[in-house]
């Protein structure tokens, strides 16, 4: 009995502090979102933040943080999956090695890099001296969508590899032995065994690149020049430049709506339920 | 066929890496160039080193961020630990629920993250600064932490404890000298993503801090409409040498010490 | 079993990096046989299958399956199938879909697969478990299921690596009169590889002793068992009392400075060889009657037999018996000429592969 009241007192004293702290930093912070997006300036309740959505201005830019980050997802996954195929066929026995090759950039402040990119990217910049002086017409790139979605798969391409890589590393070779075995070709094997065996690993990649890609502010006020705003850039003008707080978190609201559905999506797949593999 | 496969390969992975490199090799460059504007080059100095020292904003900045980074990475290993053991004893449920909840602020858009916690600080009566942003930097860092101990711990089996006991150890003994050890590189590592992404973070800090604290991040995002101040190249390059330098090190002991093991 | 060659491995040889795993390997393999490739690790025997199989390329020589060059043939074009080692049954597929597998990539028909499905699962005992996933079963289980899901594909040979290994002694052995069941239902070739040399001799037809890449010696379990060609082949294939001899004439061997009678004829005059000879073969007798007089040293009971170990001439003799002779005892050794095998010595180091590492 009194080992019993023992091992509750140890296990409330463990959990004790980190249930508390997510309920005060976690999920009531989430709660006061609801109640400013639900309420006018003085607190009564209203669905007017909500449905200033449909206003043409953020309703556009809601559409163009779609498009981009639907893009640079695309891109990333198409980047990252043959990479992380090449890195698993190459059996490296020292694998955080590779880990630290896609972490090491993390360490150089990201607005800076993002800034560097500037650098590359202007009208006069690197890449359009080097291709004029290969003969070809300079590119304008810059404070275009392009930029953007440059900036986007730049940032976050290192979290499409990791998680795929993870997930293809961990598969055995004699699956794909066995299915090579059992009269598959090198495409079917690669369909029905190494596919549907990474997909965990896609679909966190996929949510790990999406959800910052469709929120991101700065990327899209450096790359863009202030001319292509997404719905992030929108979101911190309500709260920092316009103190409008009813207005800025319902349109953050409207966001999570984009959030919670991919967050779904991972899941269903994620049937380990030890959370995303990105490490 | 093979070897031009193998090379295709092999020019695929530099491809990546150098674009992943790249905008650092430019950052490089830049903590050379004579010139301020980052789109002319001005011939080769050294000045922004020099310069960089006597910098006030850029290197209280600098300080902070370390800081904070110090200290949210440590808290968050602390609290992440505790509740990593505390969630591997719970039931399914709150199991679950827990590990869902924690995933939270990782899955979670960080400017949905920066407003909630500007919006609780708020309605707390805090005042926005140093305290602020390290109570939101431990609190998006303690999942990464919680996800590095939690395999360690479903791995450990429960008889290597009870061993430890049978020999004589007492249970503080026992966690001491054989549990801790086995968990150990799990909280090591949690402390190293904590700090990482302490460091690199923006949004979070940008919402939560107060006017008078920067960061090296918003320093340089208020700087980017007046340019930036080409000490903060300097800097960029200075710790990049140096976490590679690091990385080299700790490299060249592990194998060394893996080296001794098989002999 | 008939004498047709159904693969006929010729000249192989296999390099990884520098190390030399198969040197010059010839061996075939006839239709309908149970052959078990058998050595320690290392040896060379996974190396083979893989080859078999077409997950290597031999760096020389060929593999001529039922008359045609298979040497650069990939292995999914291959007529035959693999129980692998730790079953790599695909954990994202419930059984049926694993043992559907290859069919559905032949598209048979649905009904087809169907059939073949409730055939293949009927054939290893588990009956319904085709709606269940992979990690829901035991490993005798699994083992059953990745047996199921290669013979539905009718190959002409089952490779199987080391099937059993990963499973424990009761199951093991259960199991090994199932696969013996198998092959005589299916009526198709089995090439089994494996370390453990009890498994051998239960199953096969014909045993392939390797070590060190070379072939030690080929025979049927009983040939290789009671004459064993070599000291290494001898010293694997169960436990053995190997003396190094002076062979004096034909049909009489001196063994440890006594003159012992034998069958054998042909090895020359005192001539140095190698005798070997089976603890279970050993007589212990009243010291006068014995050829060599000794002392019991130690003494286990084994359950079926005592084991005793006796100090005779200066070597320790291991010897099975069912009669009991307490330590401290006094004995008579007696070997009768029939049960004393001799061996050539190797004449080289590389050879000279008694090592046996487990």
């Amino acid at each position: 009995m009194k080992n019993k009241k023992k091992a509750f007192l140890n296990q409330a004293l463990l959990s004790g502090p980190y249930l508390l702290w997510m309920a005060l930093f976690i999920l009531i912070p989430l709660f006061i979102i609801l109640y400013y997006g639900l309420t006018n300036r003085d607190g009564a309740f209203t669905l007017e933040n909500i449905l200033e959505i449909t206003n043409p201005i953020y309703m556009k830019s809601l559409l163009l943080s779609l498009k981009l980050s639907l893009y640079s997802t695309v891109i990333c996954l198409l980047l990252a999956y043959p990479l992380a195929m090449i890195l698993r066929s190459l059996r490296l026995k020292n694998q955080s090695l590779i880990v630290m090759i896609f972490i090491l950039p993390m360490w150089i402040n990201f607005l800076l890099r993002t800034i560097a990119w500037l650098t590359i990217l202007e009208n006069n910049g690197i890449l359009n001296s080097l291709l004029r002086l290969l003969g070809f017409e300079g590119l304008h790139i810059i404070n275009t969508p392009a930029a953007i979605v440059v900036g986007m798969v730049y940032d976050f391409l290192p979290f499409m590899i990791l998680p795929i890589y993870n997930s293809l590393a961990k598969i055995d070779n004699n699956l794909i032995a066995a299915s090579r075995d059992l009269g598959a070709n090198s495409l079917q094997t690669f369909r029905r065994i190494m596919l549907p065996l990474s997909l965990p690993g896609i679909i966190s990649g996929i949510t790990m690149v999406f959800i910052p890609s469709l929120t991101t502010f700065a990327i899209s006020q450096i790359l863009g020049g202030g001319k292509q705003n997404l719905i992030g850039n929108f979101i911190e003008q309500q709260f920092l430049l316009h103190y409008d707080w009813n207005a800025g978190s319902g349109l953050s609201l409207v966001l999570m709506v984009f959030i919670l559905i991919s967050m779904a999506f991972v899941a269903k797949f994620d049937k380990s339920r030890e959370g995303t593999n990105l490490w | 066929m093979v070897k031009l496969g193998n090379s295709l390969k092999k020019l695929y992975i530099g491809l990546i890496v150098f674009f992943l490199y790249a905008p650092i090799l430019v950052l490089v460059v830049l903590s050379f160039n004579k010139s301020k504007f980052r789109n002319q080059w001005g011939g080769f100095t050294l000045d922004w080193y020099r310069s960089l020292f006597s910098n006030d904003e850029v290197m209280s900045a600098l300080g902070t961020t370390l800081l904070i980074a110090l200290c949210a990475a440590l808290i968050a290993s602390i609290i992440g630990t505790a509740a990593a053991f505390a969630i591997n004893k719970m039931k399914k449920i709150p199991k679950a629920l827990t590990l869902g909840i924690t995933n939270i602020p990782m899955l979670n858009a960080d400017i949905v993250t920066a407003i909630s916690l500007m919006l609780l600080f708020t309605a707390l009566g805090f005042t926005f600064g140093f305290f602020s942003v390290l109570l939101a930097h431990i609190t998006f860092s303690i999942p990464y932490v919680v996800l590095s101990v939690m395999p360690k711990l479903s791995q450990m089996s429960r008889a290597n404890y009870e061993a430890a006991l049978d020999l004589g150890a007492t249970p503080f003994q026992a966690f001491r000298k054989v549990v801790f050890p086995e968990i150990l590189p799990g909280v090591l590592s949690g402390f190293m993503l904590a700090f990482t992404m302490s460091l690199d973070d923006f949004i979070i800090t940008w919402f939560t801090t107060s006017p008078d604290i920067h960061t090296l991040s918003t320093v340089i995002y208020s700087m980017q409409r007046r340019g930036i101040s080409p000490e903060i190249y300097a800097l960029s390059t200075l710790m990049f040498v140096v976490i590679v330098v690091l990385l080299i090190l700790c490299g060249r002991t592990q194998n060394k010490n893996q080296k001794k093991a098989r002999s | 079993m008939n004498d047709n060659k159904l693969i006929d491995l010729q000249h192989i040889t296999k390099k990884f990096g520098d190390t030399l795993v198969l040197d010059d390997l010839s061996l075939y393999i006839r239709e309908n046989e149970f052959l078990t490739l058998l050595g320690p690790s290392g040896c060379g025997k996974t190396t083979t299958l893989r080859i078999l199989g077409g997950f290597e390329h031999p760096d020389s020589g060929q593999v001529i399956f039922d008359g045609q060059d298979i040497t650069d043939l990939p292995p999914h074009k291959r007529q035959l199938n693999t129980v692998f080692q730790k079953y790599a049954l695909f954990p994202h597929m419930s059984i049926a879909e694993n043992i559907a597998f290859g069919l559905k990539i032949k598209k048979k028909s649905k009904q087809y697969i169907q059939d073949k499905i409730r055939y293949a699962l009927k054939l290893v005992n588990l009956d319904g478990f085709g709606d269940r996933m992979p990690d829901s079963l035991s490993g005798g289980q699994q083992q059953r299921i990745a047996i199921a899901r290669a013979i539905v594909n009718e190959p002409k040979i089952l490779l199987l690596d080391e099937p059993l290994g990963a499973l424990d002694l009761k199951l093991r052995q259960d199991m090994q009169y199932e696969l013996i069941r198998l092959k005589n239902e299916l009526g198709i070739t089995f090439v089994y590889v494996t370390h453990d040399q009890e498994e051998a001799l239960t199953m096969s037809d014909t045993i392939v002793v390797m070590n060190q890449g070379y072939i030690q010696q080929v025979g049927s379990p009983e040939k290789i068992y009671n004459e064993p060609e070599n000291a290494f082949v001898a010293d694997f294939i169960g436990e053995s009392n190997i003396i190094r001899s002076v062979f004096l004439e034909d049909r009489l061997v001196e063994i440890l400075g006594a003159k012992f009678p034998c069958v054998d004829t042909g090895f020359g005059r005192n001539k140095e060889v190698d005798v070997v000879i089976r603890p279970e073969d050993i007589d212990l007798v009243s010291p006068e009657q014995g050829t060599l007089q000794g002392v019991v040293t130690s003494l286990i009971f084994k359950g079926v037999h005592y084991e005793m170990e006796v100090l005779a001439g200066g070597f320790e003799w291991l010897v099975h018996s069912t009669d009991l002779s307490a330590v401290g005892t006094k004995v008579g050794i007696h070997v009768d000429p029939f049960d004393i095998q001799i061996m050539n010595v190797p004449e080289s180091e590389d050879e000279e592969a008694v090592n046996v590492e487990e």
